[in-house]
């Protein structure tokens, strides 16, 4: 019972994976964007801005962000690429197989965490190449991080897209999700001393935990205590999965 | 096999089915015939679990429509109107994902999705792109997916639209060897007249969402009696004068053509063109589309053809 569950979702999976291979051109544009972000705005704001946070170059300071960044945009991107699914049909295909929804979410997030996951080790490796002070702990925490936050924000690409008939869809969700959730995180400028109605703002971003805790645990700073970001970031993970099967479950499959 | 009772589906105030009460029998091939928007396909889709029927109910291999989703889930396959496959995975990846959705066992897995390929004539493509695939060939690996797990009952919505004339002609040949050598009931719903009297044992004239005819082609076509004559006029009297003869059964306009029934086309014809003006003539015995135009009043062909639906779905 429980590998007949497990085998449907690899099948999901497995799709999703495979069309990830294939699809290059997807892969190194996701992949190339983070990088120019990096070192274009990494290097231009922090030769032009007299920058200082903790010690480090603003470089080296947005690294996690721009990991971060990654993440979100390819994890919303991926979820809500349910919307062409419903367009072309695949998704009735499954939805009129006997796969229950949840299996369906499972595999769907499963596949945008793999996506998420190997466009971030690529940027790993550029940081290792840069001089990010890398240590086995660091990285296995940032892997933790990284899985975390796109199982959390592929849930909610997969929610929003299950509301959204059409592709213009795509273009609202690009403007009023994946740049605020992007912008508002603190991924590239500190938190401490801003204006209190962006602080605000930033304190409602579930990507905030995630920055925070990833600087924190590759860096040492920008968090006072990354344990509580990442508290914080497992529960805002619990409550878009629950948001994401939810509205999974009520979309309609025709 | 599929008993279906007062079955009803509304959206916004829009009637699609219309109290269909309707059973098909066990390897039996059922054709839904109707013109585009008829509740040709909401009909499959309530079928097939996709879509919650508004009242009524069907059992479909015994289980319940709306109570036992998965039971009908298992014991269906559906080939839908727009071709469903990943055009980025091979033909055989796609029956490969399919299969374990559809809990095909592991030791016949292999076996089982050469064996559907062979059956659709994919097997020497299979490890190529669907991307490549021609339109026809399309469909047909979604009839090959359909099949994987031996369902009961195959739905296929359209199985020919948007194909060219040789492509359908194939898809005809195969769903022939389906019903052969697969021992499963069919509904198809088409809009295309050789089609559903080619293939099908019975078939069921649907408009706007009620069936209004029910029987085999043969008995469809004989029960509008006799030969058709087709004549082409402008006088608007035709039909009146027409009627006087004791031969003529039935007559009346439709698409500018005086359109009537008589016993035998090759004797009565002459006498009308000798008090009729016709711009031209033709007769034929009578055609499922006759039956379609007796029954609706209308000409099935030119309501779909060149329509939406038919233009999206070209691939070839």
């Amino acid at each position: 019972m429980i590998e007949a569950h497990l085998a449907k979702v690899y099948a999901i999976w497995l799709r999703e994976f495979k069309v990830f291979l294939r699809e290059k051109s997807r892969l190194v544009a996701s992949t190339f964007t983070p990088i120019l972000w990096l070192f274009v705005i990494g290097s231009g704001i922090g030769s032009a801005a007299g920058f200082d946070a903790g010690n480090v170059d603003y470089q080296t300071f947005i690294f996690p962000g721009i990991i971060a960044m990654s993440i979100i945009f390819t994890s919303v991107f991926y979820g809500s690429y349910i919307i062409w699914d419903r367009k072309f049909d695949f998704l009735k295909s499954v939805m009129v197989a006997p796969v229950s929804r949840g299996t369906v979410f499972v595999g769907k997030t499963l596949g945008g965490m793999t996506t998420s996951l190997a466009q971030a080790m690529i940027l790993l490796a550029i940081g290792a190449a840069i001089g990010i002070p890398f240590t086995a702990v660091s990285v296995a925490q940032a892997v933790a991080v990284i899985l975390l936050m796109s199982f959390g924000l592929t849930s909610l690409g997969l929610a929003l897209g299950s509301y959204m008939y059409s592709l213009e869809g795509f273009q609202m969700m690009v403007s009023f999700v994946v740049f605020p959730l992007f912008f508002l995180s603190g991924a590239l400028f500190p938190l401490d001393n801003l204006p209190s109605w962006l602080g605000a703002l930033t304190t409602v971003d579930p990507a905030t935990y995630g920055v925070s805790s990833l600087r924190g645990m590759m860096l040492g700073i920008g968090s006072a205590d990354p344990l509580i970001d990442f508290g914080i970031l497992v529960a805002y993970t619990a409550a878009l999965g629950t948001f994401g099967i939810l509205s999974f479950r009520r979309m309609k499959a025709v | 096999m599929i008993n279906i009772r007062s079955l009803v589906k509304r959206y916004n105030g829009l009637t699609a089915v219309d109290g269909l009460t309707l059973d098909i029998g066990e390897n039996e091939v059922f054709g839904l015939l109707g013109a585009n928007g008829a509740g040709k396909t909401t009909t499959i889709h309530m079928l097939a679990t996709l879509l919650k029927p508004t009242s009524g109910t069907a059992t479909v291999n015994g289980f319940d429509i709306v109570a036992q989703p998965s039971k009908v889930r298992e014991s269906i396959g559906i080939v839908f109107q727009a071709p469903s496959s990943d055009d980025m995975l091979t033909g055989y990846e796609n029956l490969h994902i399919h299969s374990l959705l559809y809990s095909v066992p592991g030791n016949i897995r292999k076996k089982r999705i050469d064996e559907v390929l062979e059956l659709v004539g994919l097997f020497d493509r299979r490890h190529d792109r669907v991307k490549t695939y021609s339109g026809g060939m399309r469909r047909r690996l979604e009839i090959a997916r359909g099949l994987l797990h031996k369902p009961k009952v195959m739905f296929l919505d359209e199985p020919t639209l948007g194909l060219d004339p040789a492509s359908r002609e194939t898809m005809w040949k195969y769903v022939r060897r389906l019903v052969k050598e697969e021992k499963v009931t069919i509904i198809l719903t088409t809009h295309y007249m050789e089609e559903a009297d080619l293939l099908c044992d019975r078939i069921g004239v649907i408009d706007k969402g009620r069936i209004v005819a029910l029987d085999t082609p043969a008995n469809l076509k004989a029960s509008l009696g006799g030969d058709i004559i087709r004549i082409k006029t402008h006088d608007k009297n035709a039909g009146e004068i027409a009627r006087k003869f004791d031969f003529v059964q039935k007559a009346e306009f439709a698409d500018g053509f005086l359109v009537l029934s008589v016993k035998d086309a090759r004797r009565s014809l002459p006498a009308l063109l000798q008090v009729i003006e016709a711009e031209s003539a033709e007769f034929s015995s009578p055609t499922l589309n006759d039956v379609f135009i007796r029954l609706t009043g209308r000409n099935i062909k030119e309501e779909a053809e060149g329509g939406f639906m038919e233009r999206f779905a070209k691939y070839d």
